[in-house]
């Protein structure tokens, strides 16, 4: 409770300081040589609060966000499946991983942001062009975790299943998939983390759509209220999906220990 | 019982692991055969590390080994194959899935061999009760004991009904009186339809209290049988009582001396080493 306190404290903090700095006339200019200058530059808090309030009073927000949302688990979704496939595949065929090894490492080095405006040119600037950039992202961190959890599958459990009367199919079913399914839900956090960034990056490098459509607008009339206000609806946004994958996280992993599970009497 | 087809043969095998960085290559087991007859419990006791579960592994059909064949009711079992398909092994250490509950853990094996889900259930809730299980199907593996999920893959194994069942330690993490519970519970199970049994443990007590053959292996490295003691103590047995019986004491004794050297040899190595 007293940790709350003081987290509120410290937003408050910070606004405070915000608004102290920037309110034109509050205190003389000490660095811009005119008053409305630090406002013109930083925004001034209470008028990202109400650009984000007149957002959800109009409804006018929900359009992108629910464009923005979209991206997000479009990419996703595709990217994982993607990185658990190919996964799985070069993890059980150790030709194929010895082949594609160096052009696996490439891809993984290179820095995907710039795939971006080709995806635009591909994709054209609906919402394409984000999932495409979104799985490019996703694919991998999916990909390298999928392909170590089946490396690293206790060989005991597999030959208990062959032992069992398990056929390859079967293996793969019961064995490889649920033991490379644990580690694709240990990196949910950081993919679904990547398919947002690579949607509001695509949108920011041209969209109609979309929140990061709103920063790119507000900036192209150096309105840095509405830049704020659209940074704190994705930070908000991002947060509550953050949220939603962590109790998903708990409701499938179950089964597995946790640090402590005694209950207090 | 000796006449006809071993259920399972193991003809002068040689196991040797190949080093790792640099090292000299290790000759775990040499020139071992082993013949265990249709119907047969044989036990095998060694010193720890001499090689019992790299010898299963090979019965198996799971480790090729350096040298040496395997055969299973008379067909030759090659491990590139596949597995020995007519065995069920039950391994040393802990082989449950643990993204499953006991019950799915169970009825594995019945899953892969495709009976219906309903059947399979019924037969495996049934396994459960007969290990002192019911009521447990639905704990995962981490919310059990040692001693429960040793007994949760002993009917994981059990279930499929197995020509021959390989088992390693099975109950050694089990208390005293689970022990011989279980011990009881197996000698029942085996005398219902006479499966040939290799059993390996560390605990000679249990080895010739539950067999009808012991085989003492020497310490490692290049282990090798060095003693096969005939059991012939009357069936059905206890096997809590049948450790009072001179019968068996004057065996133990027997078996022990044998042992002895080779245990405080083996000792000796792993101390130096
Ligand atoms: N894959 C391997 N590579 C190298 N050495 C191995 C391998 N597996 C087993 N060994 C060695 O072979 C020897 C026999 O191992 P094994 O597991 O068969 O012993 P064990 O008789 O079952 O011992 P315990 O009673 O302690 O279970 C050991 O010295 C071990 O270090
Ligand atoms: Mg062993």
């Amino acid at each position: 409770m007293r940790l709350r306190t003081l987290q509120i404290l410290v937003v408050c903090l910070v606004v405070a300081f915000w608004y102290v700095m920037t309110a034109p006339g509050l205190i003389p200019p000490f660095y811009f040589d005119k008053a409305n200058r630090a406002a013109f530059f930083f925004g001034e808090p209470q008028k990202v609060f109400w650009v984000i309030v007149e957002w959800f009073a109009t409804g006018e927000i929900f359009g992108h966000l629910g464009v923005t949302l979209l991206e997000t688990a479009l990419g996703f979704l595709i990217g994982s499946v993607f990185g658990l496939a190919i996964g799985l595949w070069l993890a059980l065929s150790p030709t194929a991983s010895a082949v594609m090894d160096p052009y696996i490492k490439g891809f993984n080095s290179m820095p995907r942001v710039v795939l971006a405006p080709i995806f635009a040119v591909w994709f054209g600037l609906g919402i394409w062009s984000k999932v495409a950039l979104g799985v490019t992202l996703v694919f991998f961190v999916v990909f390298f975790n999928v392909y170590q959890g089946v490396r690293e599958v206790s060989p005991n459990l597999i030959a208990n299943a062959r032992m069992l009367g398990a056929s390859r199919r079967q293996l793969l079913r019961s064995i490889y998939l649920p033991s490379a399914m644990s580690w694709v839900f240990a990196s949910l956090h950081n993919a679904v983390g990547l398919a947002f960034v690579g949607a509001v990056v695509g949108e920011y490098l041209g969209s109609s759509r979309g929140v990061g459509y709103l920063i790119l607008q507000a900036e192209g009339t150096f309105d840095i209220n509405t830049v704020f206000a659209g940074i704190l609806v994705l930070t908000a946004f991002a947060l509550a999906l953050d949220a939603a994958v962590g109790s998903v996280e708990r409701r499938l992993m179950t089964w597995q220990p946790r640090a402590s599970e005694t209950e207090k009497v | 019982m000796s006449a006809g087809v071993p259920a399972l043969r193991l003809e002068d095998i040689t196991c040797r692991f190949a080093a790792r960085d640099g090292g000299g290559a290790y000759t775990a087991v040499a020139n071992t055969s082993l013949t265990i007859a249709a119907g047969e419990f044989v036990s095998v006791v060694g010193p720890t590390g001499c090689g019992k579960s790299t010898l299963l592994n090979v019965a198996a059909g799971l480790l090729a080994p350096s040298q040496g064949s395997v055969s299973v009711f008379g067909q030759p079992l090659i491990a590139a194959d596949g597995v020995n398909r007519r065995a069920g092994y039950m391994f040393q250490a802990d082989a449950l899935m643990p993204w499953r509950t006991g019950i799915d853990n169970v009825v594995a094996g019945l899953e892969f061999r495709g009976v219906p889900r309903a059947e399979a259930l019924a037969q495996g809730e049934a396994w459960l009760r007969r290990v002192g299980l019911a009521g447990f199907g639905d704990r995962y593996p981490h919310q059990m004991s040692g001693g429960m999920r040793k007994r949760l893959a002993l009917a994981q194994t059990l279930i499929l009904s197995p020509d021959i069942l390989l088992m390693d330690e099975p109950f050694s993490a089990l208390d005293v009186q689970t022990r011989q519970l279980m011990e009881n519970e197996l000698l029942a199970l085996w005398a219902e339809d006479r499966k040939s049994v290799l059993f390996i443990t560390h605990d000679l007590e249990e080895a010739i209290a539950l067999s009808d053959r012991v085989v003492v292996l020497s310490a490692g490295p290049a282990t090798r049988p060095i003693g096969d003691f005939k059991v012939d103590l009357p069936r059905p047995r206890d096997v809590s009582e049948i450790r009072m019986t001179p019968g068996f004491l004057a065996l133990h004794r027997e078996i022990w001396a044998a042992m002895k050297e080779e245990v405080l040899k083996a000792y000796a190595a792993q101390k130096a080493a």
